[in-house]
């Protein structure tokens, strides 16, 4: 455990080192500042229309819940320029001789680096409670749908990151396993477009693979164990390629 | 404290080790020696369990790196060629950082830091990020890192590349005296380096041992016949006053300028002619300018067994034999004999 946390921390240390972690802060909460700031002005102006007909509008269903989901969107962006470093960085600059002579195993090395990433991960996310808690403050929200949809972009993110750090292990090249990662993610996003020209099945099999059907519930409120176990079997799969991926490395050479 | 057998690595068709094998004992030093792509670094790095072989075992520190990497891996301290640092870190969260990986007990974490950059004498560059280091200091580190933990075992893969002559000494000067507690194995193509610090070399070439002895026996510090160089400022035949020395077999011309001539001379086993060598210029009223033992350098040696180890792969009947020697050369512990076979082949090609 020991040795997974200094790894983690030697990860998150080299990304604040670098410009990377403020980029990638700094676009992140801008493109979300702007969203906030779209979703609020759009509410305003709905909950005037809504007053003169009577019903009084929900702050959790039509700012938080679009909200929440365009951000697991713009995260699917951000989350490849955090994990193409990874493993790539190391095996170009040779530091992967440090760890893989050292008395760690490669399970240890690659909790690691997902811990490092996921905790610059939780930190982009830190970010964005400050507008969301302006909401409590002037208005009278639900509290737990936003517990469960940050839960839900912890573990969304979780799978971009095993995903990520699967195809950062494969190549020498920041910008190839950049570029591939985002390829992957963005597929996984599209994929869901060809639900309504499917059969049933298809639509089942395909609503089952795309990752951000899953989100929705969490965004909702909705604690659903299929949805964790979804997540936690992306997580582990990509992990499990990584590790596949540094052992055959290895016997390569 | 090392027993490396028959290991063999194969990527895809190419061969890079092949059936290497050799011991090192406790508190040894090891060169190991061979022009680039000899398959130095991959026997490095099969023995600091960054990769496995395709077949053979490796053993250090009695814990074999396939079965038991970890135990393995905690006694043994790896600079590879470049050294592994992360350019954002200072040189002291650095070594920090190694000590938590390499399993170093918390609390003497930072005094093994300490120590560590004290002995690699980097202390003075604590503070700065690795990647602003110049190549001297980033070598330094690695090998402050590869010593941090006090392995019992020292691995360096060519440690005095890319450093000045006065870096290279204090670096010499460091493994040396490290080597009583650790048992070294280093790699270099820099000849003189070897007959410096290491007291065996392992000649490897294209994958294979093709000699294993100390520097001395490899240099021909031969016992049989003595082979002398006289350089003389002689106005007569200096020639044949040499040859009339007794004990003296042979007088051959190496060099003339002028007046001076240099000769090498060979003389009967056993038999000290230095004295009467001199005498015999000297008493003719010449200048005894040169008088030293000639052997055959490390270089000689090198490249004789390294280009005749090609010559041999092409001609198969040599091959054998070749293989046969290099085999010879694994199996018996001190080598000697083989080595002076090869001495002897080396003086008569």
């Amino acid at each position: 455990m020991s040795n997974i946390l200094a790894i983690a921390g030697r990860e998150l240390r080299s990304y604040f080192a670098s410009p990377i972690a403020y980029a990638v802060i700094g676009l992140f909460a801008l493109v979300f500042g702007f969203m906030f700031y779209a979703y609020t002005q759009m509410f305003v102006r709905q909950s005037q229309q809504f007053a003169a007909m009577g019903g009084p509008l929900s702050v959790n269903q039509n700012v938080i819940r679009p909200l929440f989901v365009q951000i697991s969107i713009i995260v699917l962006f951000v989350l490849p320029m955090i994990t193409m470093r990874t493993y790539a960085e190391e095996k170009r600059s040779g530091t992967i001789e440090l760890l893989l002579t050292s008395p760690l195993t490669d399970l240890q090395i690659i909790l690691g680096k997902f811990l490092g990433a996921m905790g610059l991960y939780a930190s982009m996310l830190l970010i964005t409670l400050l507008p969301i808690s302006l909401l409590f403050w002037y208005g009278d929200p639900d509290w737990r749908p936003v517990v469960t949809a940050y839960l839900g972009l912890l573990l969304v993110g979780g799978a971009f990151i095993s995903i990520g750090l699967a195809i950062s292990s494969l190549t020498k090249n920041q910008i190839v396993a950049g570029v591939f990662t985002f390829c992957a993610l963005l597929m996984l996003l599209l994929v869901s477009w060809l639900q309504d020209s499917m059969g049933p099945v298809g639509r089942a099999i395909l609503s089952a693979v795309t990752i951000f059907e899953h989100f929705d519930d969490f965004s909702k409120g909705v604690l659903d164990t299929t949805h964790l176990v979804y997540y936690a079997s992306v997580i582990t799969f990509g992990l499990f390629l990584t590790a596949k991926a540094v052992d055959s490395e290895r016997w390569r050479g | 404290m090392i027993e490396v057998q028959h290991l063999t690595k194969r990527y895809g068709r190419f061969t890079a080790v092949d059936d290497v094998s050799f011991r090192v004992e406790k508190g040894e030093i090891l060169g190991f020696l061979g022009p680039n792509g000899a398959g130095k670094t991959t026997t490095m790095r099969i023995l600091t369990g960054y990769m496995p072989a395709t077949s053979g075992r490796a053993i250090v520190a009695g814990f074999d790196l396939f079965t038991q990497p970890i135990d393995a891996k905690k006694r043994i301290g790896y600079l590879p060629e470049t050294p592994p640092l992360y350019p954002e870190m200072t040189v002291r969260e650095f070594l920090l950082f190694c000590a938590r990986i390499k399993g170093v007990p918390k609390k003497a974490q930072r005094a093994q830091v300490d120590t560590s950059m004290e002995k690699a004498r980097v202390a003075d560059v604590a503070g700065r990020h690795c990647g602003k280091l110049s190549k001297g200091y980033r070598q330094r580190v690695g090998l402050a890192q590869a010593i941090l933990h006090n392995p019992e075992v020292l691995i360096l893969d060519e440690p005095t590349a890319g450093l000045d002559p006065k870096q290279i000494m204090e670096t010499r000067d460091l493994i040396t005296s490290l080597a009583g507690d650790h048992t070294i194995i280093l790699s270099t193509h820099i000849l003189p380096e070897v007959s410096q610090t290491c007291q065996r070399v392992v000649i490897i070439n294209r994958g294979k041992v093709v000699a294993i002895d100390t520097p001395e026996n490899l240099t021909g510090q031969l016992v049989g016949t003595q082979n002398l160089y006289v350089q003389v400022d002689a106005t007569g035949d200096a020639g044949a006053a040499l040859r009339g020395v007794p004990g003296v077999l042979s007088v051959t011309l190496a060099d003339q300028r002028q007046t001076i001539a240099g000769f090498e001379v060979q003389s009967q086993e056993g038999l000290d002619v230095r004295r009467d060598l001199a005498r015999a210029v000297v008493s003719q009223g010449w200048g005894l300018l040169e008088l030293r033992p000639l052997r055959m350098s490390l270089e000689e040696i090198f490249l004789q067994l390294t280009t005749e180890e090609r010559a041999a792969a092409a001609a198969a009947e040599n091959a054998d034999r070749s293989d046969a020697r290099a085999s010879a050369d694994a199996d018996s512990p001190d080598g000697d004999e083989a080595a002076r076979a090869d001495e002897e082949e080396a003086r008569h090609v």
